[in-house]
């Protein structure tokens, strides 16, 4: 009964550093985005709130906290209170499997403990693509509820843009699994130790850099950045499907956005660029500071995860929005082709040049 | 503690399962079967079936159901014209399988069911999905190859649905 006791402490101690650490980021993010999208632009972004525009966010989320929570009139009020929780849940839960650190097991009160996983679960990856696509029913009943053409519109269109998209994702995926040999994230991390040529991205015996481009490029349309944001294109549908929500509901939507670009950044550090291993591995703490590892894996993680989330604002500074038969166009007759014909050429180079 | 989940799933699974078609808002009747199946899903985790929950979530869940309720709001279907005089049609089916319920019910002995693999068998060893990989690529490939022709032909057939003008023009 202890036992059980312990495992529950650990695990929601566990969850809880998670979700902090990964709300504080969506809070960095924000002011992060517009300070790079203003020194992109040759402008200083935020800079009134706090030395240098620091404080920015705190404010934000205050004006989001104290104003006032409208429902329109003819809106589905169950579904219209619904459709924010059903777009942040599902982008949370995805960090349960993600690995921040390296495998260690650590002995609390006679309970095995492993500190950087919330849980290894042995289908782990789609775990994450399960619940990234139920996050799609936020959006599209959020869109539906509002009773606003606006809405509806960027709700239908995020329906058809997030399925044929988290198809590529799903298949760009395939290929790293399929030199892995397993869907957990932490034995998918642990395939890619050593040196840099080992990461997925450039591995033997078939580079997965095809997939790498589709993943990313997907990755983007699936939480509906730019330039593929057209399901909340601002000058064609107001703001899409959240045109109608103000105060926490609309902070709810935008909470799911950038946890979901956290976590499709955190999906592709662990599969293509090899988790929280370093380039090489004397760039990690070994010998006598072997015991420090986890802190300098841990950063290697963080390091690859900012670098993507960078990517994300670098494309919105740089790209305009696409229209939307050529998103379509292009997920289904570039994007798709790339993808099977990299799974094809994986399997059979893994089958002649097998990993060890 | 095993039984008492099962229980819950399966008495939530039929409560949902009914609402599908009891309710009348069809946009209520999608996500009630969105319910049933994360419930589904849950019946295989407790089942040791981890890839096949997951599975279970992706595909039904997350793809076909999203396109029914794509359609339902799109087309945005008026009352008289969702319901169809099917009740006849309904009540036999229904009948044939009531009645197979009940002779597998009387029929079923003990001796008959197989015993339980132990926890902790084949499945856990090898890992769920490389079981479930090397099965179908195995014992079912036939069943197998069979289900992926079936899916072929309706991928063809809704291509060929979709270009009906093309077909009519020439």
């Amino acid at each position: 009964m202890v036992e059980v006791g312990v495992k529950l402490a650990l695990s929601l101690t566990q969850i809880a550093v998670v979700m902090g650490v990964v709300l504080l980021t969506v809070m960095f993010l924000t002011l992060a985005e517009r300070k790079v999208l203003g020194w992109m632009q040759d402008r200083m972004g935020p800079m009134e709130v706090g030395p240098y525009g620091i404080l920015q966010p705190v404010a934000d989320g205050l004006k989001l906290f104290f104003k006032e929570d409208i429902v329109p009139a003819g809106a589905n009020k169950f579904l219209f209170s619904m459709a924010p929780l059903l777009a942040l849940v599902p982008a949370l839960i995805g960090f349960a499997v993600i690995p921040f650190g390296p495998d260690l097991t650590v002995e609390v009160f006679g309970v095995q403990f492993k500190p950087f996983v919330i849980s290894d679960i042995n289908v782990g990856i789609l775990y994450i693509l399960a619940f990234t696509s139920i996050g799609a029913y936020g959006i599209i009943l959020g869109g539906w509820a509002s009773n606003s053409k606006y809405s509806l519109l960027g709700g239908l269109r995020s329906a058809a843009q997030v399925i044929s998209y988290e198809l590529n994702v799903g298949l760009a995926i395939v290929g790293v699994l399929l030199l892995a040999g397993s869907l957990s994230l932490v034995k998918i991390t642990e395939a890619q130790t050593g040196w840099f040529w080992n990461w997925f991205i450039i591995a033997p015996p078939f580079p997965q850099i095809f997939a790498f481009v589709v993943y990313v490029i997907s990755a983007v349309a699936e939480t509906n950045r730019l330039p593929f944001d057209l399901p909340e294109a601002e000058s064609e549908l107001v703001a899409g499907f959240f045109t109608e929500y103000s105060g926490m509901r609309f902070a709810f939507f935008f909470l799911a956005e950038y946890a979901n670009m956290i976590l499709v950044s955190c999906i592709a550090a662990a599969l293509f660029l090899g988790g929280w291993n370093a380039p090489a591995p004397f760039l990690q703490f070994h010998g006598s500071l072997a015991h420090l590892l986890w802190l300098s894996a841990t950063i290697w993680f963080a390091v690859k995860v900012y670098f993507f989330l960078f990517l994300f604002f670098w494309l919105r500074a740089t790209l305009p929005r696409l229209r939307y038969d050529q998103l379509m166009r292009f997920g289904w007759k570039v994007m798709l082709p790339i993808a099977l014909g990299n799974i094809l050429i994986t399997a059979i180079a893994a089958y002649l040049f097998p990993r060890s | 503690m095993g039984l008492f989940f099962f229980y819950y799933l399966a008495g939530v699974i039929i409560l949902t399962a009914l609402l599908v078609v009891a309710l009348r808002n069809p946009i209520y009747s999608v996500l009630s079967l969105l319910i049933m199946f994360f419930h589904v899903a849950g019946l295989y985790v407790t089942l040791h079936a981890e890839f096949l929950a997951a599975v279970q979530v992706i595909v039904y869940a997350g793809a076909i159901l999203v396109l029914y309720l794509f359609v339902v709001m799109l087309l945005n279907v008026k009352r008289e014209d969702r319901y169809h005089p099917q009740l006849p049609i309904g009540a036999f089916l229904g009948l044939v399988i009531v009645t197979e319920v009940l002779l597998l019910a009387f029929q079923r002995r003990e001796s008959d069911v197989p015993p339980m693999p132990p926890p902790g068998s084949v499945a856990q060893v090898v890992g769920n999905t490389e079981t479930i990989g090397d099965v179908l690529y195995t014992t079912y490939l036939f069943p197998f190859e069979v289900a992926s022709l079936i899916l072929l032909v309706a991928m063809i057939g809704a291509i060929v649905l979709a270009k009906r003008d093309l077909f009519e023009q020439q």
